[in-house]
């Protein structure tokens, strides 16, 4: 009984929110039977304690997290810092692309119970799956989140486009699933464990991974590829970027690739760390194919949700440098770039979401012609903000690919580093043709913004973040993100990753 | 020294090179609505960049040239190994003091600017800020931010205010560039992870490997040494910009507004020639003296080439934006020269093509803002109704050929003699570049300034003005008094070139030594 408390205590956070999450359910569905009036109340009061909620539980993970790594339930569940970076990423960016996206739901009588109780079901699932440490329990908890955001990537029920983009990334995430358990399966087969402990001594023992093992692991990371919108397994990106709503498309953008990410990372490293150099090659394919898509697919695109789609599949090829680099480094280059990745996202959607023109949503790269005239804070903010994502320096997102080409190069990838960056050239192409968008092109009809001070102070925020995060003095010197990284990385249970030859 | 230390103590360093950065951010304050505002706005500008220089002036006065090493050192933990770490030495101060003295006289070229006054400020401000970091950087990561910021006003300045096929040209200057610099990034991180520090000072006494190694069947025989050269020497030459890699230059120069393409010839370009100096040759010097050969085949085309190309230009800034690029060819033909003369010749030529360049876009901005247009055939005989700028001119046209008495003889004739001390061949092609230089800056004046006023349009055209006047003046007196007195700007940067031709020839001979151990125990085996 004793343990199963001690359990209990190590999922607070989870158990906070699944809770919360159930009562509003209950909540919602006595309270919205009733006019469209109850509906938009219900909706509305739900939606304001479901950010409460996301916030209490972030705060939780913060303060309870204490610094040591546990297990629960048997070694399924693990608690240490990696996890808690993540969850922190993944609570922090959802609760903030809620408080956003409210304005645009309320304008587009949108404002249903049951989506953010969707939202808080999805955000469960990423934080189990960063904390997953079994084959099943990383399957529980990528399932609750994909089954959530199938659904709530379809709730414009009445828009052609939204029910499209649901149906194709529940068609294709059931197959990437599908990919994944078969790859699980063989590894459960090979090594005769789900447990990542036990796999990650079952890898260790042998020499090279056999055939079969290889095989599990291939199938496993192209499902993850599919999680993280990986080249080639990106497809459904541009579209459902596309077609969801714009608050649903900036949520896709931020939490899910964080959870993604870490738990791509964790379920590389820790059973199969001793086998990195096996699966590098995999990680670097996927890296420097992702990186290239994302650059010269993003060129010719002339609408901004599905270049942010093709922007988002190239950052994840660079994050993906970092996991391909392997071992504590290459982790933490990875989590410190998602965060600014994160960062920067959430800055540009704030201002995405505000974008209108005649009472309806703007999604036009030229809608934005003359904004440096017009809205030259705005605007500003937005150039900034481009320039950090195409990786300029002095600005944040410099210091993103910073890390991840120096852990490639530091683990004898240089060449790897090298597309890197000629990829980042490539695409540093159309964040600058925004910026020229902007403030080269004569203004047309004006576009109207919407929003209100959340939205304004959150991309001022977040611009001003990717100028000051570099100061060297505290409290800015990076805001701490590569220490956290640091401690993250060092939480997982690298065996076997003897480190680079010749270093 | 105890009244240099106060430098070090109270980050004067770090102020001079951030204020322009803090004067942009109260220009966000500023209100640009109204007429009045936008003076107000430039005054601003000006009286920051103003307080700037002098807040420069005491790094001259007190730096000590006879001092080895660096000067004014600030130093802080930064992000990892990385440290935020500032400096000066002989090579350095001198494009600080440039840079600084230029600003004012561009912001006063600006005048005339009435689109979007605040943000042309703002951008400007920010790249001074940027500029200087990169001369006064001691960390290779931070040199590279500041060197890789600059692009980023730059591209405003030529997308925003620029001319007609302003966009095209700001993306080519952008990306030009950005391709450039990301492998010298690459071969940073390789050398951090190599030598376990990003301290540049460290670094250049870091001595990296130069046994031949084998890639794709190729032999380097300087090695990793080779490798890394090359890709600094990517970052650097397209900057420099060298040739066959400075088609950006003429269509940014010639769609930038006067004031961009001041800066951009007078102190963006140098920072190539600085990254050589400050870079290649120290910390590559086996793979530099290799390469020299190469570099100099380069130069030779480039001064040759391009000044014939140069000669059949009919736009005025695009003649001066070739011009460049053969002056560039003495810079870099001097540096990888390897001797004393050379590298003076080449600190002097960069110092003095400031000067020059930067008045000669001036002269061509005045022109441009009367008639707007700076097509060659459009004018003639200026002379006639604008005696004070066919005089300026004339001086400028002169000091751009080279002739004694002016900074541009000093520099070009010292970077021939250290090359002619290398290579004669290379020494007697380089030298026509003389001769064409003269012929185009001739052709180029004759159009323009003498002969008949046949175009019924320029009857008009105005005389400089005294803004105008006073803009040119400190240009003219610098060039002059550089070419009767060069030791003033010599003598800073001479004791810093032997300190660091010293280390150079040293890891040269010992490479050497190695070498040749190896040919003569060779036959042993």
């Amino acid at each position: 009984m004793s343990t199963l408390y001690a359990d209990l205590a190590i999922v607070r956070p989870e158990i906070v929110l699944a809770i919360g999450a159930m009562i509003l359910l209950v909540l919602g569905v006595f309270r919205a039977a009733g006019d469209a009036q109850a509906e938009a109340t219900t909706g509305r009061l739900v939606y304001a304690v479901s950010i409460f909620l996301l916030l209490a539980t972030g705060l939780i993970v913060i303060v309870y997290g204490g610094g040591e790594t546990r297990e629960a339930f048997g070694g399924m569940f693990v608690d240490d810092a990696f996890a808690r970076y993540a969850k922190v990423l993944i609570l922090f960016s959802a609760a903030l692309i809620m408080i956003l996206g409210l304005e645009y739901l309320a304008r587009n009588n949108m404002m249903k119970f049951e989506y953010p109780i969707i939202i808080l079901f999805a955000v469960i699932g990423m934080m189990m799956m960063v904390s997953a440490n079994d084959l099943l329990s990383l399957y529980m908890g990528l399932e609750l989140q994909s089954l959530s955001l199938y659904i709530i990537a379809a709730f414009r029920r009445d828009s052609v486009r939204s029910t499209e983009a649901g149906l194709k990334y529940f068609v294709l995430g059931a197959l990437s699933s599908g990919l994944l358990l078969y790859g699980m399966s063989l590894v459960y087969g090979f090594t005769g464990s789900t447990s990542f402990d036990a796999i990650a001594q079952a890898v260790t023992g042998t020499e090279k991974m056999g055939v079969g093992l290889l095989f599990g692991l291939s199938f496993m990371a192209a499902g993850f590829a599919f999680k993280i919108s990986a080249a080639p397994f990106h497809m459904w990106t541009p579209d459902v970027y596309e077609g969801a709503p714009m608050p649903v498309t900036a949520l896709f953008a931020t939490a899910p690739k964080v959870a993604a990410g870490a738990m791509f990372a964790r379920a590389m490293v820790e059973p199969f760390g001793a086998g990195t150099d096996q699966w590098q090659q995999i990680l670097a394919f996927l890296a420097v194919a992702s990186m290239f898509l994302g650059a010269v697919a993003g060129i010719g695109q002339t609408n901004i949700k599905r270049l942010m789609a093709y922007s988002s599949i190239g950052h994840m090829g660079f994050a993906l440098v970092g996991l391909a680099a392997g071992g504590e480094k290459g982790v933490q280059a990875m989590l410190v770039y998602l965060a600014i990745y994160v960062a920067m996202n959430v800055g540009v959607f704030a201002f995405l979401l505000t974008m209108t023109r005649n009472g309806k949503q703007a999604v036009k790269i030229a809608d934005l012609a003359g904004l440096g005239t017009t809205h030259p804070a705005a605007a500003a903010c937005v150039a900034i903000l481009m320039f950090s994502l195409a990786g300029i320096p002095p600005l944040a997102g410099f210091f993103a690919k910073y890390f991840v080409l120096n852990a490639a190069v530091d683990a004898g990838l240089s060449w790897l580093a090298i597309a890197g960056v000629i990829a980042s050239v490539i695409s540093a192409f159309y964040y600058l043709r925004i910026v020229k968008v902007m403030y080269f092109d004569e203004a047309g009809e004006p576009l109207t913004i919407l929003g209100g001070a959340e939205h304004k102070v959150t991309w001022a925020v977040a611009a001003l973040l990717m100028l000051v995060a570099i100061f060297p003095f505290e409290p800015f010197n990076g805001l701490g993100t590569p220490e956290a990284a640091e401690r993250a990385a060092q939480s997982l249970d690298i065996i076997g990753h003897a480190g680079v030859p010749g270093h | 020294m105890s009244d240099a230390s106060f430098i070090s103590e109270y980050h004067w360093l770090t102020f001079v090179t951030f204020l322009p950065l803090a004067g942009a951010a109260l220009l966000l304050l500023f209100s640009d609505s109204e007429e009045g505002d936008q003076l107000q706005i430039k005054r601003f500008a000006l009286g920051v960049t103003v307080v700037v220089f002098i807040a420069s002036i005491p790094l001259l006065m007190l730096f000590d040239p006879t001092q080895q090493g660096y000067q004014f050192i600030e130093e802080t933990e930064w992000l990892g190994l990385l440290k935020y770490k500032l400096g000066v030495d002989g090579i350095s101060l001198p494009f600080v003091m440039l840079t600084t003295f230029l600003m004012p006289l561009t912001i006063l070229a600006s005048w005339g600017v009435s689109k979007r006054v605040k943000e042309y400020m703002i951008a400007f401000l920010v790249l001074e800020t940027l500029m200087i970091g990169v001369f006064v950087a001691l960390d290779m990561i931070l040199f590279y931010l500041f060197f890789e910021g600059g692009l980023i006003p730059m591209f405003l300045i030529i997308g925003v205010w620029g001319g007609k096929d302003r966009i095209y040209a700001s993306f080519k200057f952008f990306l030009y560039t950005l391709l450039g610099s990301v492998l010298m990034l690459i071969a940073m991180l390789w050398m951090i992870n190599e030598a376990g520090t990003s301290d540049i000072v460290q670094l250049q006494e870091y001595t990296f490997s130069s046994t031949p190694i084998e890639i794709l069947g190729l032999t380097l025989p300087a090695g990793m040494q080779t490798l890394l050269w090359l890709a600094f020497f990517a970052s650097f030459a397209v900057k420099m910009p060298m040739w066959p890699v400075h088609t950006w230059l003429p269509d940014a120069h010639v769609q930038a507004p006067t004031a961009g393409s001041v800066i951009l010839a007078a102190v963006l370009l140098k920072m190539g020639g600085y990254g050589f100096l400050r870079f290649s040759l120290p910390m590559f010097p086996v793979a530099s003296d290799q390469m020299a050969t190469f570099v100099f085949t380069l130069s030779v085309i480039a001064i040759i080439y391009t000044s014939l190309v140069a000669l059949v230009q009919e736009d005025i800034k695009k003649l001066i934006a070739y011009s460049s690029v053969a002056h560039m060819g003495y810079v870099t033909m001097g540096i990888f020269a390897g001797n004393q003369q050379g590298v003076d010749g080449a600190m002097f030529q960069m110092i003095s093509h400031g000067f020059i360049s930067g008045a000669l876009f001036l002269l061509v901005g005045v022109i441009y803002d009367r008639m707007h247009t700076r097509d060659i055939g459009f004018y003639g005989g200026l002379a006639i109704r604008m005696p004070i700028y066919a005089t300026v001119m004339g001086l400028f046209a002169m000091a751009n050929v080279g002739l004694p008495g002016t900074s541009g003889f000093v520099g070009e004739i010292l970077a021939l003699t250290g090359t002619f001390q290398a290579s004669t061949w290379v020494a007697l092609f380089a030298t026509t570049g003389v001769i064409l230089s003269a012929a185009y800056m001739l052709y180029m004046y004759r159009q323009v300034v003498l002969g008949e006023m046949t175009n019924p349009k320029l009857a008009e055209i105005t005389d400089m003005n005294g803004r105008e006047v006073f803009i040119i003046a400190p240009l003219v007196i610098g060039t002059l008094l550089l070419g009767v007195q060069p030791g003033l700007v010599m003598d800073i940067f001479a004791p810093a070139v032997e300190h660091l031709l010293d280390g150079y020839d040293s890891a040269v001979a010992a490479a050497q030594g190695v070498m040749d151990t190896a040919a003569h125990s060779a036959p042993a085996h």
